[in-house]
């Protein structure tokens, strides 16, 4: 039997090397200024659909919502072993927090169609909130298992799995599909092949011709690259029948009130005598930026 | 969708493994009384599982005014499905205004689940709770007595407070260790509520079939704070004031290499290259030297506090304050500072 698997994926900017130049001057980060990177626990949420499809037969279809230039993780995943990839990018998909995203996401498996996994990982760096995977789950009504460490089975219409419970592990039947958040420790990502990476390494979304989509020229480049098999898919919130009030920030229910950066914003080092008054002075400081309270 | 109810009680999750509570749900418990006061509204809690009960009279004695439990074989074991459906008609029932769980690996499975069934608000990983009131940028309309959620975001470097003004209830998970635990009154009671609610074969999608839990050992990953001592603290005993400084602040102790080696203090505290890697929010180095190794274990921290009486130490180099002196003096005037603060 083969099973079908879709990976949610995104690309996320690199939180982990912030200096105080990504900080602007209103405590709020310059993304910009960051490098653009693959999530780190969704390459293992690939891996552990490329597995199921190595183990017991089947595809892996990968899907990511985000800019045009969210296709570089798509290719990332063609070059490893994808069988098809698919951006949603719209601009009034924009600003929408966990729950329009997770809208978003389950209405693009929705029109993907068959499958029988759905596995994302667990979190994003940029936000830590691991709350899409369960939202995409609910609304595609189907089971979850989080923090998966090891497939250890799957036959018929089951699988069994083994999943982190924080102070330890245990081992859950789970009738298919079923979505599945991956942890870091479940796998180690496969490298890029070369033969695929030859094969993928001009696969563009339509958006990245950097056209005017009612041009001519547009049109023929269009009809060039789908022609060489070099086309990746590009949805808009139409393609996959979204209603436009649960998407963006029409369909966000939580608002950033209030931002403060905790990045020191110059490369400093400040001393601090050991005397009643200097410690006073930096116990205050902790208290007043709420590191401790 | 719920309907806004500012009437509403302030909710938490009573999570329990084996009938018994977890820790964070009593950290919870004063947090939601101090909402619930500032509001004038009852702490509720709500307690799914099997042969439970017993567990309500720890939360009348925690501060909840009211359990509402729910006891149903098929809640035995936790999975997400019932445990959803059960929260998510609980919440279309009673229409609390604010639900509150823990930033279990449980409560972060369970929680965006049902923010997803009933179409809420809901912040993962707080670090505080505050209610406001709070002007919209655009309409200057205020909205009144709105739950502040405040938590690090963006890798830890920023601290984004969340609100959620229109899709209630408003929801969010909470660090464990964050909150300290109030005096339990033992004497104090409240109503137990049993409520019904079917759970239907369908949803009973996945079974645990083995289960295997480790007792909890030294928590340094998820800990927002790490007072860590060094071969600089000298003895085992005096690896008490590392002890004390943690305690405090609501913190996790730390080793390093020279300390475990001393024998001060187990390896399961040991920060570096071969213990634990933490990047909390605040790192305070005690009579660390600071030796490459251990840097690399921890100089991710988003804050780090270096004391060392050698003003060359290697941890100066990495330390965004540093005190150079004795650590025997400037702890415990660290601590009564904080004590002390305004």
């Amino acid at each position: 039997m083969a099973y079908h698997s879709i990976v949610l994926v995104k690309q996320v900017p690199d939180t982990s090397n912030i200096t105080g130049e990504a900080m602007k001057e209103d405590g709020t980060i310059n993304r910009a200024a960051l490098p653009a990177i693959f999530n780190p626990e969704d390459l293992h949420a690939l891996e552990a659909a490329l597995e199921v499809k190595e183990r017991f037969g089947g595809t892996v279809t990968v899907l990511t919502m985000g800019l045009p230039k969210a296709a570089d993780i798509l290719r990332d995943c063609l070059y490893r072993g994808a069988d098809r990839a698919i951006l949603i990018t719209d601009r009034r998909a924009a600003a929408s927090d966990t729950l329009a995203t997770s809208y978003i996401l389950a209405k693009g498996v929705e029109t993907i169609g068959h499958y029988d996994f759905v596995f994302c990982g667990r979190q994003a760096i940029d936000g830590d909130t691991a709350q899409v995977g369960p939202q995409c789950a609910e609304k595609l009504g189907i089971p979850q298992v989080t923090y998966l460490e090891e497939i250890q089975a799957v036959e018929g219409e089951f699988a069994v799995l083994k999943r982190n419970i924080g102070n330890g592990w245990e081992v859950v039947r789970v009738k298919l599909p079923v979505l599945v958040t991956v942890i870091e420790t479940a796998n180690t990502p496969r490298p890029w092949a070369a033969r695929k990476m030859m094969k993928h390494k001009h696969s563009r979304v339509p958006a990245e011709l950097g056209l005017d989509s009612t041009s001519t020229e547009y049109q023929s480049q269009l009809a060039d690259i789908k022609a060489k098999g070099d086309l990746i898919e590009q949805w808009t919130l139409e393609d996959i029948h979204a209603e436009l009030d649960r998407c963006g920030l029409a369909g966000s229910p939580t608002k950033v009130f209030r931002i403060q950066s905790i990045v020191l914003t110059k490369e400093g080092f400040t001393e601090v005598l050991p005397t009643e008054e200097g410690i006073n002075g930096l116990i205050h400081e902790l208290v007043v930026d709420r590191t401790i309270g | 969708m719920i309907e806004k109810n500012p009437n509403g009680d302030v909710w938490i999750f009573a999570e329990q493994e084996d009938g018994k509570l977890q820790d964070v749900v009593l950290e919870l418990c004063g947090k939601a009384r101090d909402l619930a006061d500032r509001l004038g509204v009852k702490v509720g809690a709500v307690l799914p599982g099997y042969n439970v009960a017993d567990q309500a009279k720890t939360l009348f004695a925690y501060g909840v005014d009211k359990v509402y439990l729910i006891e149903d074989e098929k809640l035995k074991h936790f999975t997400s499905s019932p445990y959803a459906h059960v929260m998510t008609e609980m919440i279309k029932k009673h229409r609390p205004q604010i639900v509150l769980y823990g930033a279990t690996n449980l409560g972060r499975d369970l929680a965006p689940r049902i923010a997803s069934a009933t179409r809420s608000g809901m912040t993962a990983d707080c670090t505080d709770l505050e209610i406001s009131d709070v002007p919209d940028s655009k309409t200057k309309e205020v909205y009144k007595n709105v739950l502040l959620q405040i938590r690090p975001a963006f890798g830890g470097n920023i601290i984004a407070t969340i609100i959620n003004p229109f899709w209630w209830p408003q929801m969010a998970t909470v660090r464990e260790g964050v909150i300290p635990v109030r005096d339990a009154c033992l004497t104090r009671t409240g109503e137990l509520i049993r409520e019904n609610i079917i759970i239907n074969d369908a949803m009973m999608l996945v079974e645990v079939i083995e289960r295997h839990v480790e007792p909890r050992r030294v928590n340094l990953k998820g800990a927002r704070i790490i007072v860590a001592g060094g071969g600089g603290v000298g003895s085992r005993e005096n690896f008490n004031l590392i002890f004390e400084l943690a305690g405090a602040l609501g913190g996790a102790v730390g080793a390093s290499r020279a300390a475990v080696d001393g024998g001060f203090i187990s390896h399961d505290y040991q920060v570096g290259q071969t213990g634990t890697t933490v990047r909390p929010a605040l790192y305070i180095a005690c009579g660390i030297s600071g030796a490459v190794q251990h840097r690399a274990g921890m100089q991710e921290s988003a804050k780090i506090i270096a004391i060392n009486s050698d003003p060359d130490a290697p941890i100066f180099s990495v330390a965004h304050y540093g005190i150079v002196g004795d650590l025997n003096q400037i702890i415990p005037m660290m601590i009564k500072s904080f004590k002390e603060r305004a």
